[in-house]
Order: structure tokens, then C-alpha cells, then sequence
């Protein structure tokens, strides 16, 4: 998966809120949340954190996602590897993953183990045990992982040095991963300190989603987190990101044979309290979709079929996150022929196009339907039912605008579009950032010569 | 934005597990197409898949890529309709399509709401009984291709993935790469594609799976509507049985910083007599991730990788028994060590009665997970159509799951697994 700021697709489209969310809240400050969907007789629950790479500090980045692996490393009362191991054995499945806002834990199971999984949560949840021997271990497993992830992957490398670039003083900035200089001077007392700073019920939410009865599940969560005392919290401070003056752009060299341009304008999130209008957060909602939601959209069809300038193209734009800075980005490949510039110079066309013109009905149309369509879709994954409801709490948002989602997207006109754009795509305002392709070191002579033993 | 703690290997060979009260209903159209339905109206969703056995198995050396250009030039305009008509006329009704391509299969899948079924399932029957093949758009296509592959030579991860291909395969067309060589596409024409789109996208062949908010009766139009008009081909070439090739160690310098590893040889083949004690001891060896040995010897106890698995890959002929990591350059002879050891180890002694019992556990008790989403319910049962896996292969799963023994386990491998017949591929060796 790719190694985003903010998760750009799975939101675009969400299910609508039209079948009811139990809520309920522990005294301790836990939140619950039930989805009941008996079509199967399964259960996702999912503990989120509401601790990311957002709140890391510099020289400590990378930690966040490097408590999440401990958390399969043992408490008090049990073993490195034995949470996988009973899940397991209850044959269910389980991970977790970290992003720049939250770190979730889930498990999928039959719906009768669902206490198996409630009571090994609430246990990790206060009683982890970060040992020294285990976290010299799994820190050189992150490491690898960063390699993997990103040092060896141009694109990823990519959009680590954009993220740099677009926010200077804002967290998002940051790698989720962490810088391999960090990771490579972190220490057990780190892991442990972000531990007792952020993990605690009064800063988590739970998520149960499937065949279940929401008073059971309220009465499970309170029998087994109900106990656990809460945390007091750290400062958390805005840090948003100064007004941007000028493009930004910078040069990755790497080796690949073609090139890749990676654009965006910063952009506007949702307001936590629904205080401001929404309007220019839809607007582009629905201008990601035209542009690049289906395979009949408009990059596609404009500058990968019709021109062919590029080979690849995308768009993205996420209007909900916890850190109130988002932007409105956009993907490519260059064919061959095409340089990297002139292909930034095309895609910038494509968006001048909007401001001058604004879309069509039938665009409008399109995507509207292809919403409400999608809408229904979403229902089938309960998975994704419960993910949206905690990545949006964790965030800081009701997950009832989901509820009125649909029908903002409905509002939004061309007019809307087209005043969003004017208002954003400034080149004040954009940062970019293009591989330029290196060749393989061609001084040795062993590479594409295999030899046979 | 996530970094998961394990990549998830959601391969379609895991999807082993089964509710047994699925019911599947079975027939075949007129012309000779399987058809399997599953009927579930809780959601107003309908769910169509395709399949022809028509994979890159199907490319020679010289028509390299032909199999999969024809699979990918399926939605680029159908009966007249340009590529863009074709694809705002899905998205006008809400409509998903989409396609699938692997070394033995080429599918088209359709999802819809059931209000506009039978306006998509028209379009759908235009996709697949009269593609354009349009010469311009194979041109530009191809150029797309050429440059992706001249791209992916840049990869460590698709260097090392296609020269393992070709070491444990040999002159067989699974060891072709499946989008072709730059060469072999740019000989391309679009006589080859319908050459091929006539051979072997065929209605005799052919398998339709559907699955939700449609009756049986439903389903029968549906179904006939989309096999009746697609050709008959009564003569369709035998894939080549697999031949044991010589095996190579292959290493090749790469300028990233870690190196990545493939080692193994074809075992498996689809309806395989030794699949259930292969599977369930790979599930003990490097299936199951955190629960599986070469995680725990390579991860968890010397933090060398982040992800090491090892899994058979069943295809209609013996598919590739494969286990591969990436770590840092200089820990990749360590890794190697470890790998062929527990291995090794594991061929001689098992598994232990412990560890059987808890792959046992974790199969038969996910179940049901495997049948969550009608999305899930379509992977499964295509699996079981396009293998021809019989129908009772649901109602008798777990019981073969628990009657596998540590002995039968220790016997197929014996029989099956032998390290001195594996191939190894380094891409990114130590420079030192």
C-alpha cells in the first residue's frame, strides 16, 4: 500500500450513515462504537489511538509505527507473539497500522470470539511490556521495512521529500515511517515513553463492527476496559503550516527509466464543528472525481489517451484529517517522448481548463452517480464500515457526516468547482516534485549477467 | 498512509476457507459455459465474473504478451463504441467493471446495482462478444507497455521476480513474462488479437460466476445472454505438463540497498492428491505469517526482514512453490542460511503436534471470515469454477483439513519438497 499523508480514496466515496452507529461512552473516557451487520457471522473489532505520526517531536520520528510492532511484543502477562498467536488459534486474523493521525489494532473473527479479542486488547492497552532485548529486535525490523517501504522505492522517496517540502513547520511533514537516522538512534526508553504518553483509554475509541448486539458489546468493553484508569494526556499543539509564497519544487535523482511528477496545492480540510461552510472541500471532493475517479475521467482521457503525454495519471485529495492541513494533489508519468516539465505544464492545463470553464453536466452527472452507486458498494465490506468510523472519530470528526455526505456532493455545481479551483490553484501555493531517472550503475559488469552455477 | 506490521498475502490459493452451508448452484448454459450462482439479496448489488483459460500460458515466445494485450484491450470499445462511450456508459449507471490477468486466467468482472442489471449486463455482453481491437489504440497501448517493462527492469523486486520465473520454468510458457518482453510487443498486430480472442475466448470454456440480489431464474438469463455469441473453439490446445528444469543460482548487483531473494522450484498443480498435507504443513512453514517458522526464525528472532513467506501457488500445471525475502544486502547470505535450514528441518521432522493443531485451529476457525462480503463470496467460488473443483469441495473442507496428519505432512514433503532441486535469484548481492 502505498505511504500517503492522508488516505485519499477510501473516503472519497464513503457509505452513507442511513443504518445506525450504537455510541456509548465508558467512564474512563473510552468510546464505543457498534455497527450490527448480520449477513455474515463474522466480527471486525479495531482499537484506534488517537496518536500518530503527528504528534512525534524531531529525533524521534518513526515512533509511533515502531510502538505499534511492540504491541505484539508481550505484557505483563504474556509472551512476545502470544496476542497472534491466540488470535490464531481462534481463527481470526489481526494487524494494525499507523498513519500520520491515528494507530489502529484489528482483529476479524467468528462472531463468538469476540471477548478473546476485547480482553487481549484492554490487557496491551495498559500493561505492555517494551523490553530491551525484544525492541533491539524489532527496530532493525522497521528499519528493514523502511528500506523496503521507501529508500528502494523512487516514488515513495518521492513523496517523502514532497511532504518535506509542502509542510516546513507542520508534522506532516514528517515521514509516518521515520527518518533512518531516528530510527537508527531510538531506544526502548522512547518507545516506552510514547506509550505511557498516548496509550490509554481516554485516548482511544473502539470500533465493532458484524453480527453482534450493541448492549453485548457495550457491556463486554465495560467488564473488560471498564478497569483501566485514564491517562493524562500531553499538549497537543496546532503547529499549522505558515502561509506558503512561491512554487516549490525539488529534484529527486534515482534509478528508473522513466521520470515522475508528483504536484499539489495546499488545500482545505473539513471544520471539526461544521461551523464553516464545506462548500470548497466538496467541490474538490467532486473535482477528484472528474478528473481521475473512473477510467472515463478526464486526466486519462485527456493526457494519457487523447495527448499522450503521459503514461500514468492520478489525482487526490482527502478533505477529512486530525491536523487541519490537506492538499489537492496530482500523480504522472511521463511518456518517453514527453519531458517532465512539459507534462507539469499539460497538467496545469488540464486544471487552468477547470477554472476557466468549470466541468461539464454530464461530468457532473457521472460522478454524482458513481457516488451514490459506490455508496451502496461500501455496504459490503463491513471492514471498511467500521475503518471509516474510527479513522473519522480518531480525526476528530463525528462520524455522522457521513450521514449528510451524499447529499453535499449532490449540491455542488460547476460553479462551485470552478470557484474552488480559481481560489486554490495558485501557483503560490504548489509545491512539485519530479524524478529525474538515473541508469543503473552500468560500471559493473556482473549486472544482466548472471552467472550459472 | 498505513504501514502495516505484515503485508497481507491474501493469494488466492489461502482462500481456503469454507462455510459449508454456501449454497452454490451449478449448470451449464446451452453452449457449454459453466455457470455458478450464489443467491443473496441483502444488498441491492449484483456481482458478475468471467473467465477464460486464457492466461499467458497461452503465449509462446514468440507471441509473448498477445494474451495479456488481449486482456487489456477488452474495455477499449466494444461493437462500434469508442473506448470513452463504452466506459462513461458504465459510469453513467453506476457500474464497476474491471479485469484480471495471471499466467492461466483473463477475467472481466461487472458489479451493478440490481436496478440496472439488465442495462449492464448489455454493456457487459458488448465488452465481451465484440471488442474492437482498434489498430490505433494497440499502438498506443503498446507504447505504454514497452515503457512499463523497460521501467520494471529498473525494479530490483520485478528483475528478480521474472528471472525466477524463467529459472524454474525454463522453455514452458510459465516462465514467460506475462505482459511479454519489449520485442515480442512491438511485433504485436491486431490480427494477433483476434486470433487469439477467437481461440480462446470461447463460451465452451468459459466460466460465469454470479453471485447476489438476482434469482436463479435471473441468473440463467443473465448468464445465457453472455455466453450465447461468443465463439466455439471444440479444439483447444493441452497446456505443456511442467518438466523439471536444471536448477541455477542467479545473482545479480542492483544499486538499492536491499537485496531481494526468491527460492524454489514447481511442486503443485491444481487437484493436486498431496494438496491438503502440503498446504496445511506450508501454513506451519511460511503461510500464516506470525504463527509460521521462517517468520519466527528470520523476524522475530534476528530482526533480519520485514516480511518472509513461502507459499505453493497451484496452477493448472505444476505453479511455483516459492519463498522469498528482502533484507539488507549484507544479512542476505544469513538469510539464505536460516531459510534452507528450516526448511530443511522442517522436511525431516514436521511439523509438531502443537503447531499442526494451531494451523488446524486457525483454518477451520476462520471459516467464516472467507465468506464475510458477497466481494469474498465471488473470489472463493471463482476459484472453485475455474479449477473445476467439485461441489462438495465445500462440505468436505474441514474435515480433510483435521484429518491431516503430522505424518502425512512429513510424507508429502519428503516425496514433494527437495532443496537440492530449488533455484535461487539474488537481485541486489553484497558488493564487497
Amino acid at each position: 500500500m502505498k505511504l500517503f499523508k492522508f488516505l485519499f480514496l477510501l473516503l472519497l466515496f464513503p457509505i452513507a450513515g442511513n443504518t445506525t452507529v450504537h455510541k456509548h461512552s465508558l467512564d474512563n473516557g473510552l468510546k464505543i462504537f457498534v455497527k450490527e451487520d448480520n449477513r455474515a457471522p463474522i466480527v471486525v473489532s479495531q482499537v484506534w489511538y488517537r496518536a500518530g505520526s503527528l504528534d512525534e517531536v524531531s529525533g524521534k520520528t518513526g515512533v509511533a509505527h515502531l510502538l505499534e510492532h511492540m504491541m505484539f511484543k508481550g505484557t505483563k502477562t504474556t509472551k512476545p507473539g502470544e496476542f497472534s498467536k491466540i488470535i490464531a488459534a481462534a481463527g481470526g486474523r489481526e494487524n494494525a497500522f499507523t498513519g500520520a493521525d491515528y494507530t489502529c489494532y484489528f482483529q476479524q473473527l467468528e462472531k463468538s470470539q469476540l471477548p478473546i479479542s476485547l480482553k487481549m486488547e484492554a490487557d496491551r492497552m495498559q500493561n505492555l511490556v517494551v523490553s530491551e532485548e525484544e525492541f533491539a529486535k524489532e527496530i532493525k525490523v522497521v528499519m528493514e521495512e523502511r528500506l523496503w517501504r521507501t529508500d528502494d522505492n523512487p516514488k515513495a522517496q518521492a513523496n517523502e521529500l514532497f511532504n518535506t517540502i509542502m509542510f516546513h513547520a507542520h508534522p506532516y511533514g514528517k515521514p509516518i515511517v521515520g527518518w533512518m537516522n531516528d530510527l537508527e538512534n531510538m531506544t526502548h526508553k522512547d518507545a516506552e515513553e510514547w506509550y505511557k504518553n498516548w496509550y490509554g483509554p481516554n485516548n482511544a475509541i473502539l470500533v465493532v463492527a458484524g453480527d453482534v448486539k450493541a448492549a453485548e458489546v457495550f457491556k463486554m468493553a465495560e467488564k473488560y476496559f471498564g478497569k483501566i484508569p485514564p491517562i493524562v494526556l500531553p499538549e497537543r499543539k496546532p503547529q499549522l503550516e505558515p502561509i506558503q509564497n512561491g512554487t516549490r519544487t525539488s529534484i529527486l535523482k534515482a534509478p528508473s527509466k522513466l521520470s515522475y511528477v508528483q504536484m499539489g496545492y495546499r488545500a482545505p480540510t473539513l471544520d471539526k464543528n461544521s461551523q464553516i461552510t464545506s462548500k470548497d472541500q466538496f467541490a474538490l471532493e467532486v473535482l477528484v472525481g472528474i478528473l481521475s475517479q473512473s477510467s472515463s475521467a478526464r486526466l486519462t482521457q485527456n493526457l494519457v489517451r487523447d495527448s499522450r503525454v503521459a503514461l500514468n495519471v492520478g489525482a487526490g485529495y482527502s478533505m477529512v484529517n486530525r491536523g487541519n492541513e490537506s492538499s489537492f494533489e496530482l500523480y504522472a508519468t511521463p511518456s518517453e517522448t514527453t519531458s517532465s516539465s512539459d507534462l507539469i505544464v499539460a497538467l496545469k492545463d488540464e486544471l487552468n481548463k477547470i477554472k476557466r470553464d468549470g466541468v461539464t453536466d454530464e461530468e457532473l452527472k457521472r460522478v454524482k452517480t458513481i457516488v451514490i452507486a459506490d455508496d451502496v458498494y461500501q455496504k459490503d465490506s463491513v471492514f471498511n464500515a467500521a475503518m471509516q468510523i474510527g479513522q473519522l472519530e480518531t480525526q476528530g470528526y463525528s462520524h455522522e457526516i457521513l450521514e449528510d455526505y451524499i447529499n453535499n456532493i449532490k449540491k455542488v455545481t460547476s460553479k462551485d468547482i470552478q470557484n474552488a479551483a480559481i481560489k486554490y490553484f495558485t501557483d503560490d501555493t504548489l509545491t512539485v516534485v519530479t524524478i529525474d531517472p538515473q541508469p543503473l550503475d552500468t560500471s559493473k559488469p556482473k549486472k544482466g549477467k548472471p552467472h550459472v552455477h | 498512509m498505513f504501514i502495516n506490521r505484515l503485508i497481507f498475502l491474501y493469494i488466492l490459493f489461502f482462500s481456503s476457507f469454507v462455510s459449508a452451508d454456501l449454497n452454490i448452484k451449478n449448470w451449464k448454459t446451452p453452449n457449454g459455459t459453466q455457470v455458478y450462482f450464489v443467491e443473496n439479496h441483502s444488498l441491492p448489488i449484483v456481482d458478475v465474473n468471467v473467465m477464460f483459460g486464457a492466461g499467458s500460458v497461452r503465449d509462446s515466445k514468440e507471441t509473448n504478451g498477445v494474451a495479456s494485450m488481449t486482456n487489456h484491450l477488452m474495455f477499449s470499445g466494444s461493437a462500434g463504441l469508442d473506448e470513452q462511450e463504452l466506459m462513461n456508459s458504465f459510469a453513467d449507471i453506476g457500474a464497476q467493471v474491471g479485469s484480471n490477468f495471471n499466467r492461466d486466467q483473463s477475467s472481466f468482472s461487472l458489479r451493478t446495482l440490481s436496478e440496472e442489471k439488465s442495462d449492464a449486463i448489455k454493456l457487459f455482453k458488448l465488452v465481451l462478444h465484440k471488442p474492437n481491437f482498434d489498430k490505433e489504440i494497440l499502438e498506443r497501448e503498446a507504447k505504454r507497455y514497452v515503457a512499463n517493462i523497460a521501467q520494471a527492469e529498473t525494479m530490483p523486486e520485478a528483475i528478480a521476480t521474472k528471472k525466477f520465473m524463467k529459472s524454474i520454468y525454463g522453455e514452458h510458457p510459465y516462465g514467460l513474462p506475462s505482459s511479454g518482453t519489449i520485442d515480442s510487443i512491438n511485433r504485436i498486430k491486431t490480427a494477433n488479437l483476434k486470433k487469439f480472442f477467437k481461440e480462446f475466448y470461447v463460451a465452451n470454456q468459459a466460466d460465469i460466476v454470479i453471485v447476489g440480489d438476482v434469482t436463479k431464474k435471473e441468473a440463467e438469463t443473465i448468464a445465457n445472454d453472455l455466453s450465447i455469441g461468443l465463439p466455439l473453439n471444440k479444439n483447444i490446445k493441452a497446456i505443456p505438463d511442467v518438466k523439471q528444469v536444471k536448477k541455477q543460482e542467479i545473482r545479480i548487483s542492483h544499486p538499492a540497498k536491499q537485496a531481494h531473494l526468491y527460492y524454489g522450484v514447481p511442486i503443485m498443480k491444481r487437484n493436486d492428491p498431496d494438496f491438503f498435507p502440503l498446504y496445511v504443513g506450508n501454513h506451519v512453514l511460511g503461510g500464516s505469517g506470525f504463527g509460521s517458522r521462517l517468520t519466527y526464525e528470520i523476524r522475530e528472532k534476528k530482526g533480519l526482514v520485514y516480511s518472509v513467506y513461502s507459499y505453493f501457488m497451484p496452477l493448472f500445471k505444476k505453479g511455483p512453490f516459492e519463498v522469498a525475502l528482502q533484507t539488507s544486502k549484507d544479512q542476505v547470505e544469513e538469510a539464505m542460511g536460516l531459510i534452507k535450514t528450516t526448511i530443511q528441518d522442517f522436511i525431516d521432522k514436521g511439523p509438531s503436534e502443537s503447531e499442526l493443531q494451531a494451523s488446524k485451529d486457525n483454518i477451520i476457525g476462520g471459516f467464516a471470515l472467507r465468506f464475510g462480503s458477497n466481494q469474498k463470496i465471488m473470489n472463493y467460488v471463482s476459484m472453485m469454477a475455474f479449477y473445476n473443483y467439485p461441489l462438495d469441495y465445500l462440505k468436505t473442507y474441514t474435515k480433510k483439513i483435521n484429518a491431516v496428519t503430522v505424518d502425512q505432512i512429513k510424507t508429502a514433503f519428503k516425496k514433494r519438497v527437495d532443496l537440492n532441486e530449488f533455484s535461487t535469484v539474488i537481485v541486489g548481492v553484497d558488493e564487497r
